[in-house]
């Protein structure tokens, strides 16, 4: 009853949302072009800002809370984690040809610049990961082959480590209880000096204990690693019968077309960088002009490939954003704890803005001709054609090196579980 | 210190303390399970006080979570001779979740992920004919204001109604909860007994002959469960 309430709560809020966001964007704030590029100028401004100042200074001052000793001096420690970082960031633009000499020390455009050659690197490794781990994950050739028998195996591997690391503890438990009724309690040695203390004295139970602790220590760490594999072997059988329903056919198809798109992209990559090419025309003019040269069908070409590149220039960005939460969620889950997730947080508004930031400067590519001036005058006169190559450079070096890394993945699984 | 994002309830830190009366001093995310052990004297105080071990294993994870998961997770319900439900009780959501947690390791049978079973939708019955031991226990009492305790323990107290179990409430950073002579000790000791009765008396009808020497030992599985 409550899942109801709610989703049709978030259902009529968004409708609302959205339904005056459109009304005001449309009637009010769009009517000329001055407010246009006062808003879209300011947006940027405030993104930027938020980036470069306020979200990394929030960052140094969780990681410095973490930290027990430094608890006193926490704003002055985060001022100087800050200015370490911004000293950093300036140095980044140096090795780069990213900007002409005219322009000052504080304009947006040093501070776009440098936030678009970060965020640009991220977005061409994303992509060059996420071009070579998409035919993977979706074509079931690559799923290992895997059978009942094997999961039985590691199960029971993980239940004699659980039982190893029982009766090693019981021990421990009887040592501490006759230790304590014969009157010697051990103490848990609590902050720096009783460290040191506990070196020099201890008595002979104790070090048993230590021993035993030890052996368990390095037990557990096992039995992580084995709840782990049988997971992941339960998630492998599961995709195998998924696999063989219709659904898992229909993305295996597309994974075939997806893996030609990807070689594709990495063969393109490669030719810009030997040729030192650079794109003139967006590819959907390129291929309506095409398609009008070749078929001979009349087609009012500027009308209909502005509306179209829009249509997929919005598509491209948003499975873009999408591919990228979602990775970074799946990582979030994993390394999260209850200390850093304040800081893992921050970490991704501040991924996600320098994202954004770049996706600007790159789609520049994507759209016709006249509206790159439009981008090129808000942004600032940025050098373009580098931004391209940086990025063709590092998706190249991004898709190489995951091919390698599943390739080396994919030949150790297998043996990992023939193991006895 | 403030927390964006907090995902547990403090069975790492209830396992410590129950088995070596200690606070746990760093706690962390639970990968798979863990488990502890601890020394339980049965029947203690009478004349036939015999000293048993008992396993409390620790599953982590969430009602949510993926089905291979929840796959890997069924092998540790076997042989369960109790279990522990626990929940926190500053988040209302994990005490609702502990229905799924308890037909997960009762039927072990694998909940599909959905919509939210509510207090209307389980069966009581199921757990009246229930032959093991439930205990719900509730952590993070100090974190309860005052003014709202009462509303809380009684919420709570309808919930291990339901489970037809004991419940308890403490704060699993403070020993003193669990001290000795206390009512919630009372009530853990009454638990594992019943535990230990379950696992070596009830299935054969007839005591096992017990030694005269205090160190015989035996072991119980119990199982803490809980949701995040």
């Amino acid at each position: 009853m409550s899942f109801l309430v709610d989703s049709s709560i978030m259902i009529t809020s968004q409708i609302l949302f959205f339904g005056f966001g459109w009304l005001f964007f449309m009637r009010q704030l769009f009517k000329d072009y001055e407010s246009r590029y006062f808003h879209w100028k300011m947006n940027l401004c405030v993104i930027l800002l938020i980036l470069v100042f306020m979200v990394p200074f929030y960052i140094g001052y969780f990681i410095v809370s973490n930290i027990r000793l430094l608890h006193k001096q926490r704003l002055l420690f985060s001022c100087l984690l800050w200015l370490t970082f911004m000293y950093f960031f300036w140095k980044l633009g140096d090795p780069f040809p990213i900007l002409s000499p005219k322009h000052g020390i504080l304009s947006i455009e040093q501070l776009i610049s440098r936030v678009g050659v970060i965020g640009v690197t991220l977005m061409a490794l994303l992509s060059g990961f996420g071009a070579v781990n998409c035919p993977y994950t979706y074509m079931s050739y690559f799923l290992r082959n895997v059978t009942d028998t094997d999961i039985l195996a590691l199960e029971r591997r993980l239940l004699q480590t659980m039982d190893m690391i029982i009766s090693k503890k019981k021990r421990m438990a009887m040592t501490r209880r006759t230790m304590f009724q014969k009157g010697e309690v051990h103490n848990k040695p609590s902050g720096f000096w009783g460290m040191i203390k506990s070196v020099t004295t201890s008595a002979p139970g104790s070090e048993n204990l230590t021993l035993i602790q030890q052996e368990v220590d390095a037990l557990e760490e096992l039995s992580r690693q084995l709840f782990l594999e049988t997971a992941d072997l339960y998630a492998t059988k599961e995709r195998i019968e998924y696999s063989k329903t219709f659904k898992g056919k229909y993305f295996n198809f597309l994974g075939y077309f997806f893996s030609i798109y990807c070689v594709w992209k990495i063969f393109m990559a490669t030719i810009n960088i030997v040729f030192d090419r650079v794109g003139k025309t967006d590819p959907v003019t390129r291929g309506i002009e095409i398609t009008v040269n070749y078929l001979g069908i009349q087609f009012d070409v500027k009308f209909w490939s502005q509306h179209i590149s829009f249509i997929l220039v919005g598509i491209i960005i948003v499975t873009s954003i999408r591919g990228l939460l979602i990775t970074l969620t799946k990582f979030f889950y994993a390394i999260s704890s209850s200390k850093s997730s304040n800081v893992i947080v921050l970490l991704l508004a501040q991924i996600m803005g320098m994202y954004f930031v770049s996706s600007v400067l790159l789609i520049r590519m994507s759209m016709p001709l006249e509206y790159r001036t439009i981008v090129t005058e808000v942004l600032g006169e940025l050098q373009f054609n580098f931004y391209h190559r940086w990025f063709d450079v590092i998706f190249l070096v991004s898709a190489l090196s995951s091919i390698l890394f599943l390739y080396l993945a994919h030949k150790q699984a297998p043996e990992k579980h023939m193991a006895p | 210190t403030q927390e964006i994002f907090t995902k547990s309830v403090g069975k790492s830190s209830l396992v410590h303390l129950l088995c070596q009366n200690q606070v746990l001093g760093n706690p962390s995310w639970t990968v798979g399970c863990s488990v502890d052990v601890r020394v339980h004297d049965y029947k203690e105080g009478t004349p036939e006080e015999k000293t048993y071990y008992i396993e409390l294993w620790d599953v982590g994870g969430s009602v949510g979570s993926a089905s291979s998961v929840k796959s890997t997770r069924a092998v540790f319900y076997n042989s369960v001779n109790g279990i522990i439900l626990v929940h926190d009780l500053t988040n209302k959501k994990s005490s609702q979740n502990l229905y799924r947690w308890s037909l997960e390791a009762l039927n072990r049978d694998l909940v599909p992920t959905g919509v939210l079973v509510t207090n209307g939708d389980y069966d009581r019955e199921q757990f009246a004919d229930n032959q093991i031991p439930l205990l719900v226990i509730g952590t993070k009492l100090d974190q309860i204001h005052e003014t709202k305790r009462h509303e809380v323990l009684t919420r709570t107290a309808f919930l291990a109604e339901d489970f037809n179990a004991e419940e308890i409430n403490l704060d699993c950073t403070n020993p003193r909860y669990l001290a000795a002579g206390s009512s919630n000790a009372v009530k853990l000791s009454r638990f594992f007994d019943k535990v230990i009765e379950k696992r070596y008396f009830l299935r054969d009808g007839n005591q096992i002959p017990g030694f005269p020497d205090r160190k015989r030992f035996g072991g119980g599985s119990l199982k803490s469960l809980h949701y995040d």
